[in-house]
């Protein structure tokens, strides 16, 4: 076991499946010569050669693209689109192609392919480096979304990924990268897509977060047990589709209330469907109405410290709504 | 090749006689390219290469080796369409047996597969070469920029076939592109452009053996660019009365490469006219009997609606 944080996790355990696996391929902007922009792949070029690390043209339609031809030929593709910002061009390669290769081809072609991106704000990336992306993918069928949070769901959940059959959008929210510490086992292991985990036991409320925003929940559900004695159980969604519903009612069902904490624009965002889902299904169990915070319906957050802090939830505001709703 | 172009034609007229009797909701016709596609999809090898078609491609699947007893399958709908299971819209071709790629309707969203399965062959050591076929819209897309600009720079061994018709559905190449020769933009990626007649099957045929032999040699890309014509409108729910004159039609079809190919093989004592009727009437015979097999086939399950948007395990 070695302590790391999110980023490095990610870089061992790519760097172990390469090792592991000469099928396994990596390619993107950035990613060979300079070893990415978040260095997760740092040393990869010199040590697997240019057949395997490949710095693609600036084309993000076109990394995802040639990931499929690669998945349709016998490679493992783990593709990265530097920022997930930036994966837009790619919308159509990913709906039109990536999640319907199998489904239209009747369970005839299969794309074992991994799409890594670095998303969500915190680190002054403004309109264009901050953006969240996983409601508009979790809407897709056939393709798998992940956001892991902590290095060893972040390891483990990536060698699940590369493993997997099917495409899975790896999310890696990049103010965690190096915020975030945590112990990883030194050995292969994975952690299973389409599993939630609760990260903290509890009894008066349930809140459900991933990403950056289940730090902030775990950071305002222990002042809360300090300060207020009110015990929060914090669910760490870990992948948005499949969604893991059985694990949210479960602890929802406990506490008898709910609020989803989402970085995201709140209005259909992921938080909308986990909100819904505890609604349709847990109804006669809640004490209380569920609760949701969610980023505000502008396009996305400023540049500036203030605009950015406007936007973003924080420890404090989880707190206070936590705290609202503990007392409801 | 004579009679895989008399098949896909009979299969054409099939398909529109069957589309009027309400048997068939939706076709696309081939008419016109299969001079072109017959001579460009020839030097590849049925299995070993790879075929990344568009949707007007029937004589490129038949050469893949698609029955037309599995095409009219798909023209139906029916469980057993090779391609999807009667999910897809007839002629998305695709069969995983045959190395055919499975592709949807949004044009050139093909290309860049088509220069990932090159690049994945060149890695794992095979000797295979990739055929990517497109009609002359595609180009503008910004996915076969993409997609030829990779191939290019890696020098992938892939080929790249414009079927260009001059019309995309009714836009007419000069709104199109600003050039004459869409072979022209393959210096830009660094590759040849090559122009040939599309109807002239012989010449496709040279030209694709050409860029096949330097793409499997190593030396890169090419890009061919084969001018032809279609004889029907882009599908049967298309009136190209509104976009393309009579006259025009009809004096492309005197260019007919079916029937210039046929005067080539008797010039050359290859075939006579009683051995290119033969031809004619053996492959009617065939497809027509074909045809009822595959309209008795049975229609998918609608339970199966759920089925294989994710892995469901080995054999499933």
């Amino acid at each position: 076991v070695t302590e790391k944080n999110v980023v490095t996790a990610i870089h061992d355990t790519l760097h172990a499946e390469m090792v592991a696996d000469d099928r396994v391929v990596v390619l993107g902007e950035d990613i060979a010569t300079r070893g990415g922009v978040f260095r997760v792949t740092q040393g990869f070029l010199d040590e697997f050669g240019e057949q395997r690390v490949i710095d693609t043209p600036l084309a993000e339609g076109g990394i995802v693209g040639i990931a499929v031809g690669m998945a349709l030929h016998g490679l493992l593709p783990v593709a990265e689109i530097e920022f997930a910002d930036f994966i837009h061009p790619a919308y159509d390669q990913m709906v039109s192609e990536v999640s319907r290769m199998r489904y239209r081809s009747n369970g005839d072609f299969g794309l074992p392919m991994v799409v890594r991106a670095p998303w969500g704000g915190g680190v002054h990336g403004a309109l264009y480096h901050s953006q969240s992306i996983e409601a508009t993918y979790g809407h897709i069928p056939g393709i798998k979304v992940v956001v892991p949070g902590t290095p060893y769901d972040a390891s483990g959940m990536l060698r699940a990924a590369i493993k997997d059959p099917d495409p899975v959008l790896f999310l890696e929210h990049k103010r965690t990268y190096r915020l975030i510490k945590g112990d990883v086992p030194d050995e292969p292991f994975e952690v299973p897509i389409g599993k939630a985990d609760v990260k903290r036991e509890g009894d008066d409320l349930t809140a459900i977060a991933y990403g950056l925003a289940l730090h902030l929940c775990l950071e305002a559900a222990a002042r809360l047990e300090e300060e207020e004695g009110i015990s929060v159980e914090v669910v760490d969604v870990r992948t948005i589709s499949p969604l893991d519903k059985q694990t949210i009612l479960a602890s929802v069902v406990k506490t008898g209330k709910a609020l989803v904490v989402y970085e995201d624009n709140r209005t259909y965002g992921a938080g909308a469907e986990i909100a819904a889902t505890i609604a349709e299904e847990a109804l006669f169990d809640l004490d209380a109405p569920v609760a949701r915070m969610g980023g505000p319906d502008v396009p996305a957050m400023g540049f500036a410290t203030s605009l950015e802090h406007a936007f973003m939830p924080n420890a404090d505001t989880v707190a206070d709504r936590m705290l609202e709703l503990a007392r409801f | 090749m004579y009679r895989t172009m008399v098949t896909a034609r009979l299969i054409d007229e099939a398909s529109f006689r069957l589309n009027r009797q309400g048997k068939a909701p939706f076709v696309v016709p081939v008419s016109g390219h299969e001079g072109c596609q017959v001579g460009t999809g020839w030097p590849l090898r049925p299995r070993q290469d790879i075929w990344v078609p568009y949707y007007r491609d029937v004589v490129i699947v038949l050469l893949a080796g698609m029955t037309p007893y599995e095409i009219f399958l798909g023209l139906f709908a029916k469980a057993d369409d090779p391609s999807s299971g009667g999910r897809q819209m007839p002629s998305h071709w695709g069969s995983r047996r045959l190395g055919i790629i499975s592709h949807s309707s949004p044009i050139a969203t093909q290309v860049p597969h088509a220069a990932g399965i090159a690049w994945a062959a060149r890695y794992r050591g095979e000797d295979a070469v990739v055929g990517c076929w497109f009609g002359e819209g595609a180009t503008s897309e910004g996915g076969w920029h993409e997609g030829m600009n990779f191939a290019g720079i890696h020098k992938l061994p892939v080929v790249f076939v414009c079927e260009n018709n001059r019309y995309a559905i009714s836009v007419a190449q000069p709104l199109q592109m600003a050039i004459e020769n869409v072979a022209d933009r393959a210096p830009g990626y660094g590759f040849p452009g090559v122009v040939v007649d599309g109807n002239d099957v012989l010449a496709c045929y040279a030209a694709m053996r050409t860029a096949v032999e330097r793409a499997r040699a190593g030396e890169g890309p090419t890009l061919i660019e084969a001018k032809t014509y279609r004889y029907f409108p882009h599908t049967s729910d298309d009136d190209d009365r509104s976009y393309r004159t009579r006259e025009e039609v009809e004096a492309a079809k005197h260019d007919d490469s079916i029937a210039r190919f046929a005067e080539t093989l008797k010039d050359r004592g290859v075939m006579d006219a009683a051995a290119i009727d033969a031809v004619w009437a053996e492959t009617k015979a065939d497809v027509d009997g074909q045809i009822d097999q595959a309209w008795n086939a049975a229609d998918p399950e609608p339970s199966s609606l759920e089925r294989h948007v994710y892995f469901e395990g080995d054999g499933a």
